[in-house]
């Protein structure tokens, strides 16, 4: 054999062990893609076929029970969700919008740069914190859990969140809307909540929602300030029952149908959350196209 | 020069009305974003505040004491600093190898029609909250864990010295090495969605370069791709380990709760967030109260500075947005 054509040979082998790495660690990348979203599937069959047998009429309209017992409910977390959820939006939208609508409109890039660093940092602060912090804020000079507490925790965290993705969709929006409204000798806040936001307010609302329920599922913030609640909460002072609050407290317990309780709780508060982040997903298409 | 001298010429003097309008909308939308700076010396203000009594009392000795007695009044972390620190490297270790994968996968190696349905999983992923992952690892990853795959482990790992000790005794299921499992599908979703973002804005003239060399996809994608990345993606991993520190509720549930440091990753452990989360509502001294806000506060300290540190690295890397000035 000539020297050449060994030359050859042992380049042909390379060649082809090029080839097999390549497809070796293209399939090794298929089995990475496939084992990150192994978890979500796993999850969500679990959710299905435990929680739907334990979902039935009682689950939405009675409170909770002991165990052995089981009419037992999450009446009062659906609606001790709600009620901090709400209360999380009148706290942090408002706040999170016009915060948005400076760093949009206003400000100067040093500002603004340094509150978009801080939102991010904000965004980074472990949940229980928020809950240690509303408690020494609120719960402990209201003497009390409470679901205002508990609202403000959740409507803190919300802030940031809202703040960011406001500032993005405000400036998607075209700068000659501006320019041709000011040439108009129209006031700037007037443009800017007349034109601006009203143009964009389809993607405030998309923040708004995400941002809900990114905190519908917290249940950290809650633990020291909403509190829980074994029955209806009498109002804005008295400490209330949320669907994480009550999953967590079954999910840990040792009987049976409080497990099977904790499957359904859960069941209901992923449903509810896929749902308002496929239904924002569907919004923002409409406005894309 | 001579169109320096032609002057605007001055703004016709605006009606009072609609200028108190404007510097009322201005100052109002300016309170709003300072709210967050405000928010964030609050946070650290607050924490100092409530934790006085105990830095006042322990100082340094706080970060090493091992012994963490709410009878006895002693309070030291290191044993929940150990649980959250080994936890989370444990989540890193898993998480990061999977999470580049899928986003080399994602960027440069799948098929184009498959990008967007998988993106949109692990979005999906993402949105699950904490306390389900919990509920769903204690009910069934861990019982499947203990009974079927850590005595495997043990039987084929202990031998081997060295690592073998972290292989060693009972298994219990729940534990250090659980709670990294659970915490590292957690975090998979925002550290495969960074690293997408930063292999996307590798320019395509990289990968170009390396195809008319004559490289395979793979080969591409290591050479041009993730070590022209590599700053971005470690800024990526930071990122998800400082989820990892301050995540709650799915490790309160599967780390065992039990403030012992072990070589064994099978062992129980304590995180610093679940010891707040189940100890806090309980604590009556105010020394307890203030330990556990110290906890909090060193919880905060650490997390934000490996968030900032994530932040800058991602920040260097990824293209600056043109933003228009307002």
């Amino acid at each position: 054999m000539s020297t050449t054509s060994l030359l050859a040979s042992s380049r042909q082998n390379n060649h082809l062990w090029r080839k097999i790495k390549n497809w070796l660690m293209v399939s090794s990348s298929i089995g990475s893609a496939l084992l990150v979203i192994l978890p979500l599937g796993l999850v969500l069959f679990y959710l299905v076929y435990k929680g739907a047998a334990a979902i039935n009429l009682g689950f939405f309209t009675n409170v909770p029970a002991p165990p052995g017992d089981t009419d037992g409910g999450m009446a009062n977390a659906i609606v001790g969700s709600f009620l901090l959820l709400g209360m999380a939006v009148l706290v942090g939208a408002p706040m999170g919008i016009l915060g948005g609508i400076y760093l949009s409109e206003y400000g100067n890039e040093k500002l603004n740069g340094a509150i978009r660093f801080c939102a991010d940092v904000l965004n980074g602060v472990p949940s229980i914190v928020w809950s240690i912090i509303v408690y020494e804020v609120l719960v402990v000079p209201m003497r009390g859990y409470s679901l205002l507490s508990g609202g403000i925790a959740l409507g803190l965290m919300m802030i940031p969140l809202v703040l960011r993705t406001t500032e993005e969709v405000l400036v998607l929006v075209p700068n000659s809307y501006r320019e041709a409204a000011l040439a108009l000798g129209i006031a700037r806040w007037q443009i800017i909540v007349k034109i601006v936001v009203a143009t964009a307010y389809k993607g405030i609302i998309t923040a708004v929602l995400v941002a809900g329920a990114r905190i519908a599922g917290e249940t950290a913030p809650l633990l020291f300030t909403a509190f829980g609640n074994l029955n209806w909460c009498t109002g804005l002072n008295q400490p209330v029952a949320a669907l994480p609050l009550q999953i967590y407290a079954y999910a840990i317990s040792a009987y049976e149908d409080w497990h099977r309780q904790a499957w359904a709780g859960a069941l209901v508060l992923i449903g509810f959350v896929f749902i308002i982040n496929i239904s924002v997903r569907f919004m923002t298409r409409e406005r894309k196209a | 020069m001579s169109n320096a001298t032609l002057a605007v010429p001055p703004a016709p003097p605006q009606a009072p009305a609609k200028k108190w309008g404007d510097q009322a909308f201005k100052l109002i939308t300016l309170l709003a974003s300072l709210s967050i700076i405000v928010l964030i010396v609050a946070l650290g203000y607050i924490l100092y505040d409530s934790s006085k009594l105990s830095i006042n009392k322990f100082g340094f000795g706080f970060i090493t004491g091992t012994n963490w007695d709410s009878v006895a009044g002693i309070f030291g972390a290191l044993p929940y600093i150990y649980g959250t620190l080994s936890s989370s490297l444990i989540g890193l270790l898993i998480a990061v190898p999977l999470s580049v994968a899928t986003a080399a996968y994602l960027t440069d190696l799948a098929p184009v029609w498959l990008r967007q349905p998988v993106v949109s999983i692990i979005e999906m992923l993402a949105a699950v909250p904490s306390v389900i992952w919990g509920l769903w690892a204690i009910l069934v990853m861990v019982p499947f864990l203990r009974d079927y795959i850590y005595p495997t482990m043990q039987k084929v790992l202990e031998p081997i010295p060295l690592i073998g000790q972290l292989f060693s005794g009972p298994i219990y299921g729940v534990g250090i090495l659980s709670s990294g499992i659970i915490l590292a599908v957690m975090i998979i979703p925002i550290i495969t969605s960074v690293s997408r973002e930063i292999l996307r804005s590798v320019p395509n003239i990289q990968r170009e370069a390396a195809y008319a060399l004559g490289a395979t996809r793979w080969e591409v994608t290591r050479i041009a791709v993730l070590s022209y990345a590599k700053r971005g993606l470690l800024g990526a991993s930071v990122l998800g380990l400082g989820r990892a520190l301050g995540e709650t509720m799915a490790v309160t549930m599967v780390i065992g709760n039990k403030s012992d440091i072990s070589a064994s990753l099978f062992a129980p452990g304590y995180s610093l967030a679940s010891v707040i989360a189940n100890e806090f509502g309980d604590a009556t001294t105010p020394m307890h109260q203030s330990a556990l806000a110290e906890l909090a506060l060193v919880l905060l300290g650490v997390t934000l500075t490996v968030n900032i540190a994530a932040m800058l690295l991602v920040k260097t890397f990824t293209t600056k947005e043109t933003r228009r000035v307002a």
